[in-house]
Parts: C-alpha cells; sequence; structure tokens
C-alpha cells in the first residue's frame, strides 16, 4: 500500500463512512426533487429529529433493543414527516414550485424550534450499541468498529435503494418520472401515490441517516443547517433524480469533508466550493444529471 | 470550413448579398430529422412564406435561423457574415427580430414598457444605471401601438390584453427594434378575420427592405401577402417558387394525395 | 415606467415627497424615544437596507437567493477587521464593506447567475452556508466562532460615534443614501431590464441583451449593498460574529422580501421592521420562539398571500 494511504487510511475510511451515511440521507432529496422539483428544505431536520430518536431511546450507552428501537422509531416519524410534506406541497403543486420550497423552509423553521424546545439546546452524545462500540486495529491505528460497521450498512442500503430502483416497477416509474414528468401524465399513470411513497421513504431514509450518524455526529441545534447543505452540495454535484450521482456525489463530498479538513482544516470549505464550482461549470447538470431537464 | 464532407460549393452562400440566407441546415432529435439540407434564400424586401404540415420542421428551421438552436450541419448568413455560430442575443442585435407562435410577453408591464424594452436595446442605451426621461421610447412605442391597431393602450397593463391585442403587441415589440429581417411565426394564430385582415394590412406597409419570413397555416393570408411560398414536408424543401408556381405544382399535390381539391392539400391540425 | 410623462412625474415627485417625510421622521426618532428603542430602529434600518439589497435580486431580477447572509457578513467582517486593525474611519470601513460584499458576490455570482429558479436557491443556500462555514474556521483573519469583538467606535468626521443617538444618525444617513441609489438604479434602463429578465428572460435574449451580464451586475450590486449594510451592522453593533453569514440572516432577509411585496423596495422595508419586531421582540416575548413564529409566518404567508409567494416573488409561471 502506498504510503500516503497508509497515514491517511483512517481518514479516507472516515471518509467513507460519512459518504455513505451522506448518500442515503441525500437519496430521498434527489429523488424527490427529481420527480416532483419540489426542494425539500426540511430535508436537514429529518435527519436531525433522527438524530434525536436515537438520544431519547438510546442514549449515550444503548443496548441493541434499544438502537433498534431508535431506528424504528427513526423510521417511522421520517415516514409520517415525509407523507406530511408531500400532502402540504401537494397544495400548493399549481403554484411556482419556489413556493413550495418557501413551505418546506417554514415548516422546517417551525420543527427545529419545537425540537430544541423538547430536547433542548445542549450538545448531546449517543453512542453505538455494544459490540460496535470498540475499536479495531488497522495498519497499527485503532479505528472504531462503528464507522466501518456504518460503511457495510451504508453500502448494503446503497445497493438496496440500487436495486429498488432499477430492478422494480416502482423504481422505474420513479426513473421514467424523472426523466420525462409529462409523458408519464400523459400517459394516464397517477403518479400521486408513487409520490407520496418517494416522499416518505426518501424523508424515513433521512430520519435514519440521522438516528445511524448520531454516534458520530452527535445531536444539536444547527446540525440540520449544516447537514442540509452538504446534502445540497451532494445533489448538486450528483446531479437531480439520479441515484448513481447521489452516491459519487456523497463518496466525494465524504472524501473531501474528512480528508479536506485533516490536511487543510481552516481552508476545507474552500475546497467545497471549489468542487461544487467545478462541477457546475464543466457540467453544470451534475455529474449524473439530465441536460435537457426542464429545471434551469 | 469545419464541416467535414461538405465541398466547398456546397457551403457557399447562396444568393450573394442576400439579408439571410442557408445552406444545407440539418438538425436531428434522436433519430428523427427534423430538418434536412435546407437551404434558403430572403433577399432584402423578401415576402416569403414557409408553409406545410406539422412536423414539417417549419418551427425547427426558425428556431435555427434565430439562434436558439444549434443546427447539426450547415451554414447561416446574415448580410453576407457567417452567423451559424452566434447565438440568439448576438444575432438580435445584428438585426434579426422575430416573433413567437405564443406571445411572448413581459406579463407585469404596460403595453408601452414592452415595446420600450425592445427599442431601447438597438436605438438606446439598455444599460444606463440612472433613470432617463424616456421620452424617445414613448414616441417609438406610441408611434408602434398605433401602427398596430392598438393606438393610445401605452400604459395598458399587458395582463390585461385580449389574445388579439396581445398577437398585435407582439408584432410590435419585434418591429421595435428596426429589425432587417423579421421572422414570423404564425403571426395570424387566433385572430380574428377583421384583425387578419389589419395584421396583412401591416405587413403591407412593411419598410420596402425589411426581409420577411412567416410561417403561417392561413393559405388565404399566404397567398395574398408572399412573393415566394416555399413548402416543406418532413423536413425537406419540396417547392420553393413564386405562389402561381407552387399551386400547380405536381410534387406538392403528389405530396398530398387528398381529394384533388388544392384548397384540402395543406389542412393540417393546429400546431 | 416610461407610462404617460405627467403621471410619471407626478408618481415620483409623491413618491420623494414621503420618502423624505421617512427620513425625516427617523431622524427624529432619537430625540423622543427611549435609547433602546432607538437602537432596535437603528438595527430595522440596517437589517432594511438588507432586504431591500436583496429585493434588488429576487424581486427585480428574479433571483430567488437564500444565501445573501454571505454578502452582508464579508461586509461585517471586512469593516470589523479595518475598524480594529487599520483605521477607525467609519467612510473608509464602510467602502471596504462595500468592496468586500460586492468581491465575494463577484466570486460567487459567476457560478450562481449560471443557474435559475430552485436551481439558483440551492446554490446560493450552500455558497452562504460554506462562506459561513469558512468564517468559522478562518480563525486569524475572523477569529473563528467568537468573531471580532471590542471592535472602536468609528470615526467620522473627526469624531467618534458613541451613543445611539450618534450611531443611528450615521446608519440613517448612509442607509438613507444607499437606498435612494437603489431606487434609482430600479427605475433605470438597466432595471427595466431587470424586470424584463425576471418576466420573460427568453424574450430579453430574443430581443439581444446580454442576459448573463445583466444578471451578473444585479448579483454584484445587490452583495456590495448587503456589504454595506454589514459594515453598518458592525459599526453599530461593534461584533461580528459568524452567525451573521448564514441561514440565521438570509431566511429573515428573504422573508422579509417576501412578507413587502417584492419588486417594491419600500416593501423590503415593511417587510424588515416586521420581521425584526416578529423575531426579536414578540418572539422574546413569547418566551425565545422567534424563529417558531418566523417559520409559522413564512407558511402563512405562502399560503395565504393572494397569488401565492410566487407572485410577491414575481417568479414567472413555470409553461405545462
Amino acid at each position: 500500500m502506498p504510503a500516503w494511504l497508509d497515514t491517511h487510511l483512517v481518514s479516507v475510511l472516515n471518509g467513507l463512512a460519512i459518504g455513505f451515511l451522506l448518500f442515503i440521507l441525500a437519496v430521498g432529496l434527489s429523488l424527490v426533487f427529481g420527480m416532483m422539483d419540489v426542494l425539500n428544505l426540511a430535508h436537514g431536520v429529518l435527519f436531525l429529529t433522527g438524530g434525536y430518536m436515537a438520544w431519547a431511546i438510546a442514549g449515550e450507552h444503548p443496548s441493541w433493543l434499544g438502537f433498534a428501537g431508535a431506528l424504528a422509531a427513526a423510521a417511522v416519524v421520517g415516514s409520517l414527516a415525509g407523507v406530511g410534506l408531500s400532502l402540504a406541497t401537494e397544495r400548493l403543486a399549481r403554484r411556482s414550485h419556489l413556493d413550495q420550497a418557501l413551505l418546506t423552509l417554514g415548516l422546517a423553521l417551525i420543527a427545529a424550534d419545537a425540537l430544541s424546545v423538547m430536547f433542548g439546546d445542549d450538545v448531546h452524545a449517543v453512542g453505538p450499541p455494544p459490540g460496535l462500540d470498540g475499536s479495531v486495529s488497522i495498519l497499527g491505528s485503532a479505528y472504531p468498529v462503528y464507522r466501518l460497521a456504518i460503511i457495510a450498512v451504508g453500502a448494503a442500503l446503497a445497493a438496496a435503494v440500487h436495486r429498488i430502483v432499477e430492478r422494480t416497477a416502482l423504481g422505474a416509474l420513479v426513473r421514467a418520472t424523472v426523466a420525462d414528468r409529462q409523458m408519464v401524465s400523459a400517459v394516464g399513470i397517477d403518479d400521486r401515490r408513487v409520490r407520496v411513497a418517494v416522499f416518505g421513504i426518501g424523508s424515513l431514509l433521512a430520519a435514519v441517516a440521522g438516528a445511524l450518524g448520531a454516534p458520530i455526529y452527535g445531536v444539536r441545534p444547527g446540525l440540520d443547517a449544516t447537514v442540509l447543505v452538504l446534502a445540497l452540495v451532494v445533489v448538486v454535484i450528483g446531479g437531480l433524480g439520479s441515484v448513481r450521482g447521489a452516491l459519487v456525489g456523497a463518496l466525494v463530498i465524504g472524501q473531501i469533508e474528512t480528508l479536506g479538513r485533516s490536511l487543510l482544516s481552516d481552508l476545507a470549505s474552500f475546497v467545497l466550493f471549489g468542487a461544487l464550482a467545478l462541477v457546475l461549470v464543466v457540467r453544470p447538470h451534475g455529474l449524473f444529471g439530465d441536460p435537457s431537464g426542464t429545471r434551469s | 470550413m469545419t464541416d467535414a464532407g461538405m465541398t466547398d460549393a456546397a457551403m457557399t452562400e447562396p444568393g450573394k448579398g442576400a439579408a439571410l440566407s442557408c445552406a444545407g441546415l440539418s438538425r436531428e432529435f434522436g433519430a428523427v430529422r427534423a430538418v434536412d439540407g435546407v437551404d434558403l434564400t430572403l433577399p432584402a424586401g423578401a415576402r416569403h412564406a414557409l408553409i406545410g404540415p406539422n412536423g414539417a420542421g417549419k418551427s425547427t428551421i426558425f428556431r435555427l435561423l434565430a439562434g436558439g438552436l444549434r443546427p447539426g450541419a450547415g451554414r447561416i448568413w446574415l448580410d453576407g457574415a457567417d452567423i451559424t455560430r452566434s447565438s440568439e442575443a448576438r444575432r438580435a442585435r445584428l438585426g434579426i427580430g422575430q416573433t413567437f407562435q405564443h406571445s411572448s410577453l413581459f406579463l407585469s408591464m404596460s403595453a408601452g414598457d414592452n415595446i420600450a424594452l425592445a427599442a431601447r436595446r438597438r436605438l438606446g442605451r439598455p444599460w444606463w444605471p440612472l433613470p432617463t426621461s424616456g421620452r424617445a421610447e414613448r414616441e417609438r412605442a406610441d408611434q408602434l401601438l398605433a401602427e398596430v391597431g392598438l393606438a393610445g393602450r401605452a400604459a395598458a397593463p399587458v395582463a390585461l390584453l385580449s389574445h388579439g391585442e396581445r398577437r398585435q403587441l407582439e408584432l410590435a415589440v419585434a418591429l421595435a427594434s428596426r429589425p432587417r429581417v423579421l421572422l414570423l411565426d404564425e403571426p395570424a394564430a387566433g385572430l380574428s378575420p377583421a384583425e387578419s385582415a389589419r395584421l396583412a394590412a401591416l405587413v403591407g406597409e412593411l419598410p420596402a427592405d425589411v426581409a420577411l419570413l412567416f410561417v403561417e397555416h392561413d393559405l388565404d393570408l399566404v397567398f395574398r401577402l408572399a412573393t415566394r411560398v416555399t413548402v416543406m414536408h418532413l423536413g425537406r424543401v419540396l417547392v420553393s417558387g413564386t405562389p402561381a408556381e407552387v399551386r400547380g405544382s405536381a410534387e406538392v399535390q403528389a405530396a398530398y394525395l387528398g381529394t384533388g381539391a388544392r384548397e384540402d392539400l395543406f389542412t393540417g391540425g393546429a400546431t | 415606467m416610461i407610462g404617460r410623462p405627467g403621471s410619471a412625474a407626478t408618481t415620483a415627485a409623491v413618491a420623494a415627497a414621503v420618502a423624505a417625510a421617512v427620513v425625516l421622521a427617523l431622524a427624529a426618532a432619537p430625540l423622543v424615544l427611549a435609547p433602546y428603542a432607538v437602537t432596535v430602529l437603528t438595527r430595522i434600518l440596517v437589517f432594511a437596507l438588507l432586504a431591500m439589497s436583496l429585493d434588488l435580486l429576487v424581486g427585480i431580477t428574479g433571483l430567488p437567493s437564500l444565501g445573501h447572509g454571505a454578502y452582508f457578513g464579508a461586509g461585517a467582517y471586512a469593516a470589523g477587521w479595518v475598524t480594529l486593525h487599520a483605521s477607525p474611519s467609519g467612510p473608509v470601513a464602510l467602502l471596504v464593506a462595500l468592496t468586500a460584499g460586492g468581491l465575494v458576490a463577484a466570486a460567487a455570482g459567476c457560478v450562481a447567475v449560471r443557474a435559475r429558479g430552485i436551481f439558483f436557491l440551492m446554490l446560493t443556500l450552500a455558497i452562504g452556508e460554506i462562506v459561513q462555514q469558512l468564517a468559522e474556521s478562518w480563525h486569524e483573519v475572523t477569529g473563528g466562532s467568537n468573531g471580532l469583538y471590542g471592535i472602536p467606535a468609528a470615526r467620522v468626521g473627526g469624531a467618534a460615534l458613541v451613543g445611539d443617538q450618534a450611531v443611528h444618525w450615521w446608519v440613517l444617513a448612509v442607509a438613507a443614501t444607499a437606498a435612494a441609489g437603489l431606487w434609482l438604479l430600479a427605475s433605470s434602463p438597466f432595471g427595466h431590464a431587470l424586470r424584463g429578465i425576471r418576466d420573460n428572460e427568453a424574450r430579453m435574449r430574443a430581443l439581444g441583451y446580454r442576459v448573463y451580464g445583466y444578471k451578473l451586475a444585479a448579483f454584484v450590486v445587490a452583495g456590495a449593498v448587503a456589504g454595506l449594510a454589514g459594515g453598518l451592522l458592525s459599526a453599530q453593533q461593534r461584533l461580528v460574529t459568524p452567525a451573521e453569514l448564514g441561514l440565521g440572516t438570509s431566511i429573515p432577509a428573504l422573508l422579509a422580501v417576501t412578507i413587502g411585496g417584492a419588486g417594491t423596495l419600500w416593501g423590503a422595508c415593511v417587510g424588515a421592521a416586521v420581521v425584526v419586531l416578529v423575531r426579536d421582540h414578540l418572539g422574546a416575548s413569547l418566551g425565545g420562539h422567534g424563529s417558531l413564529l418566523l417559520g409559522a409566518v413564512f407558511v402563512a404567508v405562502v399560503y395565504l398571500l393572494p397569488g401565492g409567494a410566487a407572485r410577491a416573488l414575481s417568479m414567472p409561471r413555470r409553461r405545462g
């Protein structure tokens, strides 16, 4: 192995863990926007909610039951919130998409404040479940097992999402709608239930990502804005409505965030903006986006 | 120069000195050849109509000429200068004016302001950061509005104008910048007979040196206004000539195995 | 805008008279109001200038930005840094603030302005947050999460601006001048072109306008004026933190523009007053839930505003 990798293996692994986490978070945002042109600005709050579920149910030293319960709770709350958001924005579908985005923004503000009322303003830590809370020796450094688990879980989820989107009827409908929404409705398919389902599943994934990520990120007010921006950058770079794009974008951003911060610390944000700008200049619709799309 | 496989002869500007011309113009959308090797020459003062059934490529040609679409092959010249690679905005600055099939106006403004915006680009200082008296634009707007039949309506909000009035305004906006070449996309669409008559009169009063190319389905209007007619079919030019030549053309009749009556030949659905 | 000569001149005269009256009232305020109320008023003025600059971008040009705080903050930091380390002169600090806001906006705008609608919103949001993160981590220059504090009082014309009255009059003078400048720009052929871009960008291209250039210019002017407002914040608060750069500023600014009715510039001022009073005062009296109230107002405005926020933000409807 090259010497460079030895020294920075820890960062690279961290980058993978963050990357897969970001993928789980961002894929819902990308599909919802690709299908419905709705920019769900409440997506970050969904992540934060999942994190708070983890803290409330699992806590700092969770049992497996607690952790599983937290994941389940996050999934339920996330999907309910997603359905709610879908219905709320559906009412504005005839108006401009900007209205819908602003609506989700207003709801996000309310939700964030509600969370801060319910759980306080302190930073909270969440522990990994037993068995995953140790560390493992990799090339002489001790590396947290949990992060390796995240990589595994993330990859599995990515494969599952890919399978659903590429192999199932629902996935075909999603891809068709992203590619040509008017054609799909002209063919007579009522995609309303599909829209609600996609919104619900995307939000579920966001909340679960928050719960899974709690042992890494912790939970605190303001985290929703931070992850929303990361998710947006992933979606912009990867291309709207593309699962592949979300994965590639997330892994790239994951590396930039961790490797960039460990190498450049203060100026890592410049690298993020630089990457964003570079991709947009070279490929304005993202790496896997559709250039003939009607968006911009 | 950069089109491999094309001989020099094919890429020379047909009709030297024409206001607008194109040679070998082609455009594909996937497997569909919407426009296939079209040559067109528009001299100054032309009154040239483009007709044909739906899907014949008329709208695509317009977009290629105006610059909203890039050709797959072929070249376009404006007053002898090659504008194939020029942007739509640049072509407008060089003197191409166009109207759109669906009126494309500035809905939050008044009729007069719509025209002022168009006029100022070529005749004023559109980037000036301080308020001006606007008198020159106002006079031009009043003059144009009177010409198109909207006299005195400079202050009327566009949002409150009827469809026919908007079509008239659309024409006024295109004329505002004194274009040398005018591309009118179905100017009479949705107009009442009286409004069509007014449109015909207006076209008749255009400056003699303006080159006009228009797409129309209203054949009465076409044969009344045009001195040359080009019939399109499946992306290609079928026949191009005087109205009489086109009417009597065997190819045109053969292409449409209709009931024989020539008036039926061009009955197409709405575009 | 060109209308009939008589009515345009009359409207302009009335508008000018009203504006003059408002400025006079604001100038007289410190003589009648309690010091705390004066501070609030000053803060409203700063925020109103920020909202007006955003209105130029959102309401007049049709570019919905959710990251305008970045340029506000850039100006605030620049002014604060200059006052701390280089020169106590008030005008110099503001000039630097204006330039800083404009430069950062130019850099961001080159990329952002290529996008439209929601895509543009996303980009500006991401850029704004990234700039905020930069401010939080660049300790040497920005002081990190502590920000710049202990900024000395600015000096104008030889005197130091100490006390809420002096600060208020300085802020009022600068803000009123800048607002007048924005109003002139909006009423000019340049402003008319921006409105054309908002209404129908495709037609503007077909008329020969260099749309990208106009949009970028609008973005830079909006950023520069936002930076100027940031400089005023620095002069008033004498403290600049990363919070000024992020969504905490960008969202209320957009809300102010939305409430006030985008495109009118004065509407943004009204909206700014509403937002500051609701968030900082109504919110405080209701147990510190300013952002929840703001969110509720946002939701209400989106649902209830006639024609929707789209009309207020004057965005063209998508076809089909």
